[in-house]
C-alpha cells in the first residue's frame, strides 16, 4: 500500500523517503520497459534506447520545466492534475478497476523508485538537451 | 473521499466529451503494418491464415457428433450459404434472445444440430471453422444487424470500451480512439477494428480470435482479462463491429 503524502497545489513537496533519490538508479528504472515503462509513451534523451514512444511529452529538459515537487505529484498520481491524463498513477494502489492478480494492491513503483526517478528527471536540463534532441 | 470524487469527475467528463473516429478517418489495422506484413496478408499463397481456412473447409465437410451430420449437410457449400454471415455477427440467437458471436454460433450449431461437443475456445478446430466461415465474407462490408435487442449489449460494450482498467489504468478508447497512429514503444497504435478476425499474429506464431487479442491488451494494462466467451467480450465485439460498420472484412488478417 502507498503511504500518505500531502498535495500542495501541483506539487508534493516532501520526498516520499528519507533516503535521497539516486539518479543512476532512476535512469535504469526510466529505460526499463517492464518497470518504469516511461519510454513506451515518452521520448527522452536516452540515445541508446531505440523505439521510444510518442504518446506523451518529450522528457528532454523536463528538469528545467518542473521542479522536484511537481515531478513527484506527476509520478505519484498525474490524475490529480488532469483527470483525463493517460499517464498511469505510479504510486497508487486503490480506486483502480479489475487489476490483475499479480498487481493487485501494489503500486507500479516503490516510494524509493519514485525518488530515484525524480532525481534523474530533475537532472535533465534544457541546456543539456541542446539542439541534439530537438 | 477525494479519490471517489475524482473518479466520478473523470467518468462525467468521459461521457460528455466522447471522441470518436470520423468515418473518413477509419483505417484497418492492416494499414499500420509494414509493407512486408501487408504483402503477406494480401497474397493467399503467403498468408498463413489461409492454412486455417483450408483446415476449416475440411471440417465444414466432415460429419461430427451423434447426428453424423457435417456443416455442409444442412448449409451446403459455404461459399453461398455463409457469404456475408461473419460480417453480421454477433447477432441475437433466436431461442435465447441473447447475442452470440460467430464462434459461439458455430458451437451452438454443434450442440443443437450435430449433437457434438462444443469446440474449446482458441482450439485449432474452432479457429479453423471460424476462419473458413469468415473468409466467405472477405471484401464485404461489416454489417451489424439493425436489431434493437442488440442495443443494450452494444451500449454495455461502449461503456467497457471507455472504462479504465488495470494497474496502468488505461481504457481502450484512450489508445485506440484518442491516440491511434502514434507509437507505443516501437508499435504504431491501430484503431482496433475487428474486421480481420480470426487473425494470424506473427507474435503468436498462430491463429487467434478477437477475444484472445482483447485479453492481450487487458494483460498489457495489468488488468484481469475477461474470460473467453464472457458477456463482456460479446458486448465489446458488438460495439467494435458497430464502430467498424461498412469497413470491408479481411479475414484472415495477418498482424505483427
Amino acid at each position: 500500500m502507498a503511504q500518505e503524502f500531502i498535495v500542495d497545489g501541483d506539487r508534493i513537496s516532501a520526498p516520499l523517503t528519507s533516503q535521497p533519490g539516486d539518479a543512476v538508479r532512476g535512469r535504469a528504472i526510466v529505460v526499463d520497459r517492464q518497470k518504469g515503462l516511461c519510454l513506451l509513451c515518452h521520448t527522452g534523451p536516452f540515445a541508446e534506447q531505440k523505439f521510444q514512444g510518442n504518446l506523451a511529452p518529450d522528457l528532454s529538459g523536463v528538469g528545467s520545466r518542473l521542479d522536484s515537487g511537481q515531478l513527484r505529484l506527476r509520478l505519484v498520481d498525474s490524475l490529480k492534475i488532469n483527470p483525463q491524463s493517460i499517464m498511469p498513477s505510479y504510486y497508487r494502489a486503490d480506486g483502480l478497476h479489475r487489476v490483475g492478480t499479480n498487481w493487485r494492491g501494489k503500486t507500479i513503483l516503490s516510494a524509493q523508485d519514485i525518488e530515484d526517478v525524480i532525481a534523474m528527471l530533475a537532472s535533465l536540463s534544457e541546456a543539456d538537451a541542446g539542439g541534439v534532441q530537438k | 473521499m477525494i479519490r471517489t470524487a475524482l473518479i466520478a469527475f473523470t467518468t462525467t467528463v468521459a461521457v460528455t466529451a466522447i471522441a470518436q473516429i470520423a468515418p473518413g478517418e477509419r483505417r484497418s489495422g492492416a494499414e499500420f503494418m509494414s509493407p512486408s506484413t501487408q504483402a503477406m496478408q494480401k497474397d493467399d499463397t503467403s498468408n498463413p491464415g489461409m492454412l486455417a481456412a483450408l483446415e476449416g473447409e475440411t471440417l465444414w465437410n466432415a460429419p461430427a457428433g451423434n447426428e453424423g451430420k457435417s456443416c455442409a449437410s444442412c448449409h451446403g457449400p459455404a461459399d453461398k450459404s455463409m457469404k456475408g454471415v461473419a460480417a453480421r455477427y454477433p447477432a441475437i440467437h433466436q431461442s435465447t434472445s441473447m447475442p452470440v458471436d460467430l464462434q459461439g454460433r458455430i458451437n451452438l450449431c454443434r450442440s443443437d444440430n450435430q449433437k457434438a461437443s462444443p469446440l474449446r475456445f482458441e482450439s485449432r478446430e474452432l479457429l479453423a471453422l471460424t476462419t473458413y466461415v469468415a473468409l466467405q465474407s472477405r471484401g464485404m462490408p461489416v454489417s451489424p444487424p439493425d436489431d434493437a435487442r442488440l442495443d443494450p449489449f452494444r451500449n454495455q460494450g461502449e461503456t467497457l470500451w471507455r472504462q479504465r482498467f488495470g494497474q496502468l489504468n488505461f481504457s481502450c478508447a484512450q489508445c485506440h480512439d484518442d491516440n491511434w497512429g502514434k507509437r507505443l514503444g516501437s508499435a504504431p497504435i491501430p484503431q482496433a477494428h475487428p474486421n480481420g478476425y480470426p487473425i494470424y499474429r506473427l507474435e503468436w506464431q498462430g491463429m487467434g480470435s478477437l477475444q484472445r487479442r482483447l485479453r492481450n491488451c487487458m494483460a498489457g494494462v495489468r488488468a484481469e482479462p475477461f474470460g473467453f466467451g464472457s458477456d463482456e467480450f460479446i458486448a465489446l465485439e458488438l460495439y467494435l463491429m458497430s464502430r467498424a460498420a461498412g469497413m470491408p472484412m479481411e479475414t484472415p488478417g495477418v498482424r505483427p
